[in-house]
């Protein structure tokens, strides 16, 4: 419909341009101004080690929203990421006690951890049929309980293994941050399950109507399962990487990304509904939100004032956008 | 079929919920060391009544088929300006009181505009509301303090001749004043029919916008409520972000408990307190049974996990798959 409504204006503009969602560009939009609005502050905004920091921190937050992606995209929601994140990165240093054998398998542990979390609340979602909202809130509580009981209610004392580390902090090619070629690959991974699989379709197709997606053959239950096992598990991958970023766990670490991943991806413009949305908008609302981070830290705003100014941009933006249709 | 065994199937959730609690308060106070006494009752009242004002709010946005994740928050914030307000003279102190219950109903209102006039999804909408609450609760307490009015306290804290804890009272008086009349006004019944089929409400001429308004609304009051209650209850004011997260995920077990439905249109804010007292009951039980507090979380989360499975029973009951996708 914005096509043939817009079609006098857009019609004139690049090939490119025309097919763009209108949310990401929005978005990226939003980017730019931020960077400009930062650099009327200080020079420094534009510099290269500036944003390739910025772009290492977005990393951990790009991983984790990616999960959250897949499930939104499903029209569902996963709001037990603040303690698979905790999880993945107690389970992973926990593990790197256990002599070399745990070093080893550290990090693929601390990830099928988080992926049992997901399986879980795939099984209640897709075979329970219970609400994604309040299974993903109820498995997040069992985790807690879990890890408190686990470290007695205090930060653990295991350190993150080497190769945590490396994977976090390390530079495999010379000026590139390891972190940023890690998301770099799982967003490249997403991109092609998303637009060239079966998978991917069927995950769209849900999203759009479960009911049709199931009558046209599609095993729904399987593919919702499966997507919020990946949410697990790369929410428990992003708390392996700040693990190692931090060189420890931490009790609330993971609390700090529920919101942004969500705000992430819906600010790229994918529909909370479902069906509708793109990894490139997902990447845009990752690097948006991180800067808008930074900026208000480097205004040494206070704790107080970014979580004000953070939810009135979020519900601003999505009021510029992310409007459902008109009930009528 | 007779008006009774309709009364009966239309309160099943609540009734299911006053058993559970029943049960659940029977055990409980037989394994207390002091037994079913005054004091036992006022202070599981105590504890219980802050949750029931808070699954309360969240009753009545999740009979619309919302869902306000930011209860939680609005309960914090408005505990931390009640630590501020809520002191000195009579007059001063009930200037306090409704200013702010004037805030909790002004947080539920800007949610809803948000929600109804913005046309945003309540989900993403009230995480981030109730984020810029959490950040004006911090800069009104950026360390626990304050205080409070303390004979005011005491008394609604209290008991009444001796015997009747004061908060139950109070609670009833809220359902009374404010769940009673809205259940039964159009606007309350326009709330129940948007959560049930808004399409057929709006079609009907249901105000939908309106009561689905003054339900998010009401609900920042009752969380208002339950904020003064804690201030009430510990003499300060606490921004405390997982305290006012752990309320908010609370006050949905307690709503599931309750036999709300959360895909809108069906349940009562008499079950959610139910819910409300029978959940803190359950996780009260660990300590007369002395385990180590280091389970509590961990308890709590599986009673919500089992809690929320249960609905899974209504599987059985589907003749059709398709009717697997509401």
């Amino acid at each position: 419909m914005s096509e043939t409504t817009l079609g006098g204006i857009a019609g004139r503009m690049p090939r490119f341009i025309r097919r763009a969602d209108p949310a990401v560009l929005t978005a990226f939009a939003c980017i730019v101004l931020l960077l400009f609005l930062g650099s009327l502050y200080s020079r420094s905004f534009l510099s290269p080690e500036y944003l390739l920091q910025q772009l290492k921190v977005a990393s951990f937050l790009g991983v984790i929203a990616t999960g959250m992606m897949l499930v939104i995209l499903l029209g569902q929601i996963d709001l037990s990421v603040p303690w698979s994140v905790a999880m993945g990165a107690m389970m992973a240093s926990a593990a790197a006690a256990y002599g070399p054998v745990g070093v080893a398998l550290a990090i693929p542990f601390g990830i099928v951890c988080g992926m049992l979390i997901g399986v879980v609340n795939g099984i209640g979602v897709a075979y329970l049929r219970i609400p994604s909202m309040i299974i993903t809130l109820a498995t997040n509580a069992v985790a807690q309980g879990l890890m408190v009981v686990y470290t007695g209610g205090f930060s653990p004392q295991d350190s993150a293994t080497g190769a945590m580390r490396y994977l976090a902090t390390g530079f495999a090619i010379p000026g590139v941050p390891n972190a940023v070629i890690i998301w770099a690959l799982i967003g490249a991974a997403m991109v092609f399950v998303l637009t060239r699989t079966s998978f991917g379709r069927a995950v769209y197709g849900i999203g759009n109507r479960e009911r049709a997606a199931y009558l046209s053959g599609i095993d729904t239950r399987r593919v919702v399962m499966i997507a919020f096992a990946v949410s697990g598990g790369l929410s428990a991958f992003g708390g392996v990487l700040l693990a190692g970023y931090a060189s420890k766990a931490a009790q609330s670490m993971g609390d700090a990304y529920l919101l942004p991943s969500i705000a992430a991806v819906v600010l790229g413009g994918t529909s909370i509904l479902g069906g509708r949305g793109s990894y490139l908008g997902t990447v845009a609302g990752v690097i948006l939100i991180t800067l808008l981070q930074s900026i208000l830290s480097v205004m040494q705003m206070p704790e107080a004032g970014r979580q004000i100014i953070y939810g009135i941009v979020i519900v601003a933006m999505l009021l510029l956008y992310g409007r459902a249709p008109a009930s009528r | 079929m007779k008006d009774w065994r309709y009364w009966l199937a239309e309160q099943r959730g609540t009734l299911l919920a006053l058993g559970i609690f029943i049960v659940m308060f029977v055990i409980y106070t037989s394994n207390h060391p002091a037994g079913f006494t005054a004091n036992v009752v006022q202070t599981a009242a105590n504890k219980g009544v802050l949750l029931a004002f808070v699954a309360m709010a969240q009753t009545l946005v999740v009979i619309t088929a919302g869902i306000d994740l930011s209860v939680g928050m609005i309960f914090t914030l408005t505990n931390c300006l009640a630590s501020w307000l809520v002191i000195g003279t009579g007059i001063e102190t009930a200037f306090g009181v409704l200013a702010v219950l004037g805030t909790g109903l002004l947080c539920g209102a800007i949610n809803g505009a948000i929600v109804i006039y913005g046309r945003l999804q309540p989900i993403v909408a009230t995480i981030a509301t109730g984020a810029v609450y959490f950040g004006i609760a911090l800069l009104l307490r950026p360390f626990p303090g304050g205080s409070v009015n303390e004979g005011l306290a005491d008394a609604l804290t209290g008991r009444l001749f001796g015997v009747v804890p004061a908060s139950l009272v109070v609670l009833l008086a809220v359902v009374l004043i404010v769940w009673v009349p809205f259940s039964r006004s159009v606007l309350g019944r326009a709330a129940y029919a948007a959560g049930s089929s808004e399409t057929a409400a709006y079609m009907s001429g249901v105000p939908i916008r309106r009561g689905k308004f003054a339900a998010y609304a009401l609900a920042g009051l009752l969380a208002a409520v339950g904020g003064l209650f804690l201030t009430f209850f510990t003499y300060t004011g606490d921004a405390a972000y997982a305290s006012g997260n752990a309320y908010t995920l609370f006050s949905i077990a307690a709503v599931v408990l309750g036999g709300v439905s959360l895909f809108g249109g069906k349940g009562s804010a008499i079950g959610a307190i139910f819910g409300a007292l029978a959940f803190r009951t359950i996780g009260d039980l660990l300590f007369v049974f002395d385990f180590d507090p280091l389970w509590q979380p961990l308890f709590q989360g599986v009673i919500l996990l089992i809690a929320v499975s249960l609905g899974a029973f209504a599987l059985f009951r589907v003749r059709n798959r398709l009717e697997w996708f509401l």
